[in-house]
């Protein structure tokens, strides 16, 4: 096998190509794995807890029991995602032992390192990492990160901040692509982003990863939302399994996704779903208490 | 001018887009089964499989592929879409009907998960020299009929296959910047490109 290799970029980011325009869902056991898979799922997340009952219960959030991560791979062919906490070598080097297709180097778990994320380039297995503007995306990318996402505000079923955090990444990739070449490395001193990923931005047009939605996606056309402003697919959190009715919620938000524009649709996906998730107002959340402020 | 759309339910759609224009057809990206009518090509990209295939389903596009293949139009599946393609996919629990339009029996995820996924050189029938396939949770072909072309072979196992007008791979032309496939298959529905004033 002398011409064969593995984990290399292409492989890594083609595997987050694969998952574009579609739905990854939070799971927290074999059965719910199951009822995403049959609403259409590309992948899900397996985890010990959603964000929203991370929330609730406090104390430190750490990578799932590997059992559940576990049962779930057995339970559905399609892939399975897992988080690690940010920094914590030792838990992202265990999921990719057990052969999970992709880590999430999570600022929704406690952080085991408040200086380092991990050097995501050294591994096998792909990482998605959160970002809130492009400084944030282009380190992690610099970092090896084959996917990222909007961090928004995890386990809230509110919105507002994966908008933000959508809407300016979009605007600093626009703002770079069109940029002389003389302004990029001012440009990189300012976003705190390394330049040549920024180099690598101003010639493909568009960041070299695939940017999805997440972090406060709660209905149909939350989804639908987040694919208009420029995402390349959404994870849902909390908003299916703690919604009234999980399996019309996952299908609905998957065809929501798909036709994203299709509003007379949306509309008859929206119908009857059942009450969403709660859902919590930013301002009502400290400093602290907010998720995206972790990651460096 | 060869118009080959590609099926934007989900997956590998943009990359795809880019391809054919690249290669001086004109792409169109395929929601709704009515555009099929227009179209000398359709590719089925590399995404999900038990995705699409639900979307296929619910979004009314078996039939209408199935009348676009027997009209001798081309089709071309990467990936999930040689999966879809498929008359017969090993252990499938799906209850769902799939394309089923080529005679070959396909295995899932038959490299292993994701950590296995990789990058080889492959010999291709009809290009002159190895082509960069890249392998991403691929499937493989078991089986074939008679009436099906084996197009490349990775360590005994079939990655490629034509059955006339039908052409298939596991891997993915299309996240590389080698044109050659893509070539080949537009090559394919221009045969089956019929002027509009002819």
């Amino acid at each position: 096998m002398v011409n064969t290799v593995v984990g290399t970029d292409r492989v890594k980011r083609g595997m987050a190509q694969m998952q574009k325009g579609g739905v990854i869902m939070d799971v927290v056991n074999a059965e719910q794995a199951k009822v995403a898979e049959e609403a259409g799922a590309v992948a899900v997340m397996a985890l010990e807890r959603v964000p929203s009952d991370i929330r609730k219960a406090g104390g430190v959030a750490r990578m799932a029991d590997p059992r559940i991560v576990e049962e779930v791979m057995k339970a559905v062919s399609i892939p399975v995602m897992a988080k690690a906490r940010i920094g914590h070598i030792t838990e992202a080097r265990v999921l990719e032992a057990m052969g999970v297709d992709y880590i999430d180097e999570s600022e929704v778990l406690t952080p085991a390192d408040e200086e380092y994320h991990l050097l995501k380039s050294q591994y096998t297995v792909p990482f998605v990492c959160g970002c809130r503007d492009l400084g944030e995306a282009a380190r992690r990318i610099g970092e090896g990160a084959a996917m990222l996402r909007t961090k928004g505000e995890p386990g809230t079923g509110n919105i507002v901040e994966a908008v933000r955090h959508m809407r300016k990444v979009n605007a600093q990739v626009r703002q770079v692509v069109n940029m002389n070449d003389d302004e990029l490395m001012t440009a990189a001193k300012n976003f705190g982003a390394p330049y040549e990923v920024l180099k690598q931005i101003k010639e493909a047009g568009r960041l070299p990863v695939v940017n999805f939605a997440a972090g406060g996606v709660a209905t149909p056309a939350d989804a639908a939302l987040m694919m208009e402003l420029g995402a390349d697919g959404v994870f849902v959190g909390s908003g299916i399994f703690k919604s009234e009715n999980p399996e019309k919620f996952a299908k609905a938000i998957v065809q929501a996704t798909t036709y994203y524009t299709d509003y007379k649709l949306i509309g008859e996906l929206s119908k009857e779903l059942g009450t969403a998730m709660k859902g919590i107002d930013i301002a009502d959340l400290t400093l602290e208490q907010r998720m995206q402020e972790r990651g460096w | 001018m060869v118009k080959i759309g590609v099926l934007a339910l989900q997956g590998a759609v943009s990359e795809h887009l880019n391809h054919i224009e690249k290669s001086g057809a004109e792409a169109i990206n395929v929601k709704n089964p009515e555009q099929l009518d227009d179209l000398d090509g359709l590719i089925l990209p590399g995404g999900e499989s038990t995705t699409m295939r639900k979307l296929m389903l619910k979004y009314g596009f078996l039939e209408p592929i199935r009348t676009f293949a027997k009209k001798g139009k081309a089709l071309f599946g990467t990936c999930a879409g040689m999966i879809i393609l498929a008359k017969d996919i090993e252990g499938d629990l799906e209850e769902e009907e799939s394309l089923g339009l080529m005679d070959v029996k396909v295995r899932r995820n038959s490299f292993g998960r994701q950590v296995d996924s990789f990058e080889a050189d492959l010999d291709i029938t009809g290009l002159d020299a190895p082509f960069p396939a890249i392998f991403i949770r691929a499937p493989h072909i078991l089986s074939v009929s008679d009436h099906v072309d084996i197009v490349s072979t990775w360590e005994d196992r079939i990655v490629a296959v034509r059955q006339g007008n039908i052409l298939a791979t596991s891997f993915h032309p299309e996240l590389t910047d080698d044109y050659r496939m893509i070539g080949l298959f537009i090559d394919m529905a221009r045969k089956a490109h019929v002027p509009a004033d002819s």
